[in-house]
């Protein structure tokens, strides 16, 4: 298990617990993470779980793939350095206390 | 169920899939405090579908992790989950409907959102052991099982669900075969390019494919698959036959409450139905639009009906007319597709073929119609907004990859 928090655009934070080997995104849903949509179900096919992941957390996470790469261009708030779709963000030991703030909107 | 807010009966939703769920959660974001009733049939909470023929078949993702929304989740926003009920019959005159388990439940509203089933095999020996369609969550348990003993898989079906399958399976290191009726894969949704495309990666991965092979019997011994009886009286031997030939939406429930039904409960844009108080979203949907019925069998046609069908319920008109989109992925290939290609007359390839990363151009009398993108999900993410804003882009530009695209919706 690892702690996850999300802040939504509006401020809010809710931190759930995500077992190990789950997306950051399957996480989110599942507790009903409100700024997560996810339409694609985690085929990297939507950008609609897009995330700005905390800074010290960034180099913990393996690069994202050349497809993540390009919806990352696409997605509906703006791209930042720190912007990750949480769908391909997989949950391990090392990201205990992750930190990610949500976008204004994903579509 | 109990305590209306007031004088409020509720709005009841059947159906407890993406389009279902989806209904329930917008009329909260809606603004709706009313009581909401969310009534699946399945035992399991709202779960992604599109996993099943893929990630979930060779173990790659548990059965937890497909959950869209749990039901504590669903607790918190004061929507009430009915799961392994079905929904026995709706009175739209007295506004109730009757469950399964003896139970009544007034509605103010009422979502249809009931989906579709896999089409049966028409054939002899469909119901023999080993012999397996996939839609639920549970189907891809008995898919998943009997892929672990299986050695020879036949996959009767060349459309999206038969080759993820049977890129799932080979994974898995089974022999595969595919008996495609047409005479390329995919041909109900795109383009030669990208049927012959697909033909010759699933051939690369060992794939037998058979293409305008008409399956005339399934056969076994013993109650158990045995092959695969083609038209030209050839046997494939298997001892799992997954058939993908399509879906049927569940109009069944709506036609008996006398609601128009036409290939699916017949909606306008707005997902409002023959009845002011009744609206439909997803599979079991047919849309009425300037070319007809329109039906789509897709996530994103459950979400945005779904988000229609609040929306109306709540007396609020919001049309989905966006380009529709769909997905695939085999092996390490994406597909994304946007628009419908029906009806064109000219096909333009921008990329490389070769190089598995291309995006097929369907014009039909001038104007672009539909992309499929293959490992180009950037042409794919533009092609939504070109198509949604009617830019007008040429054949001419789209071989030309100078032409930077994204220049017209700047």
């Amino acid at each position: 298990m690892a702690k996850v928090t999300f802040i939504e655009h509006g401020g809010a934070a809710q931190t759930v617990d995500i077992p190990e080997g789950w997306t950051v995104m399957q996480g989110a849903v599942r507790n009903g993470v409100e700024g997560i949509e996810a339409e694609c179900g985690g085929s990297c096919a939507c950008a609609t779980c897009h995330c700005y992941v905390e800074e010290e957390f960034l180099d913990r996470l393996a690069p994202p793939s050349q497809t993540e790469e390009e919806m990352l261009d696409s997605t509906a708030s703006e791209r930042r350095t720190n912007s990750r779709l949480s769908c391909q963000i997989k949950v391990t030991a090392a990201l205990d206390g992750l930190v990610v703030r949500l976008p204004e909107a994903q579509s | 169920m109990g305590a209306a807010a007031g004088t409020d009966t509720g709005m009841v939703v059947i159906g407890a899939g993406q389009a279902g769920l989806q209904v329930a959660e917008s009329l909260r974001a809606e603004g709706y405090e009313g009581p909401v009733t969310l009534i699946g049939d399945e035992p399991h909470a709202p779960y992604h579908r599109p996993p099943l023929s893929k990630a979930m078949l060779c173990g790659e993702a548990g059965e937890e992790q497909l959950t869209i929304r749990g039901p504590e989740a669903l607790e918190r926003k004061g929507i009430a989950l009915v799961t392994g009920v079905a929904v026995e019959s709706v009175d739209r005159a007295a506004r109730r409907v009757r469950l399964d388990d003896g139970r009544v439940l007034a509605y103010r509203g009422l979502a249809f959102a009931t989906g579709s089933r896999a089409r049966p095999l028409p054939v002899s020996g469909a119901d023999l052991d080993g012999v397996l369609a996939l839609r639920t969550l549970d189907d891809a348990r008995r898919i998943a099982a009997a892929l672990e003993g299986a050695e020879r898989v036949v996959v009767i079906g060349g459309g999206f669900i038969g080759l993820e399958v049977a890129a799932a399976a080979r994974k898995c290191g089974r022999a595969v075969t595919v008996l495609e009726a047409a005479d390329r894969l995919l041909a109900r949704v795109a383009a030669p390019p990208v049927s012959e495309f697909f033909a010759t990666l699933h051939a690369e991965h060992d794939v037998v494919l058979e293409l305008g092979a008409a399956v005339t019997a399934v056969e076994g011994a013993s109650g158990r698959v045995s092959g695969v009886r083609t038209a030209d009286g050839r046997l494939h031997p298997a001892d799992l036959v997954v058939a993908g030939i399509g879906i049927l939406p569940n109009t069944e429930l709506a036609e008996a409450c006398g609601l128009t039904c036409d290939r699916g409960i017949v909606v306008d844009a707005c997902a409002r139905t023959s009845d002011p108080l009744v609206v439909a979203a997803g599979d079991c949907t047919a849309r009425r639009g300037g070319d007809g019925l329109l039906r789509l069998e897709s996530v994103q046609n459950a979400v945005e009906q779904g988000k229609s069908a609040a929306a109306a319920l709540l007396g609020k008109e919001r049309p989905f007319t966006a380009a529709p989109w769909f997905w695939s992925d085999q092996y390490d290939v994406k597909l994304q597709m946007v628009g419908l290609s029906a009806g064109h007359d000219r096909v333009v390839v921008r990329g490389s073929v070769a190089e598995r990363r291309f995006s097929v151009f369907y014009f039909r009398d001038g104007a672009l119609v539909a992309i499929d993108s293959v490992n180009r999900a950037p042409d794919h993410m533009l092609g939504r907004k070109l198509l949604d804003r009617a830019v007008v882009v040429t054949p001419e530009q789209v071989v030309d990859e100078g032409f930077a695209l994204a220049t017209l919706v700047r």
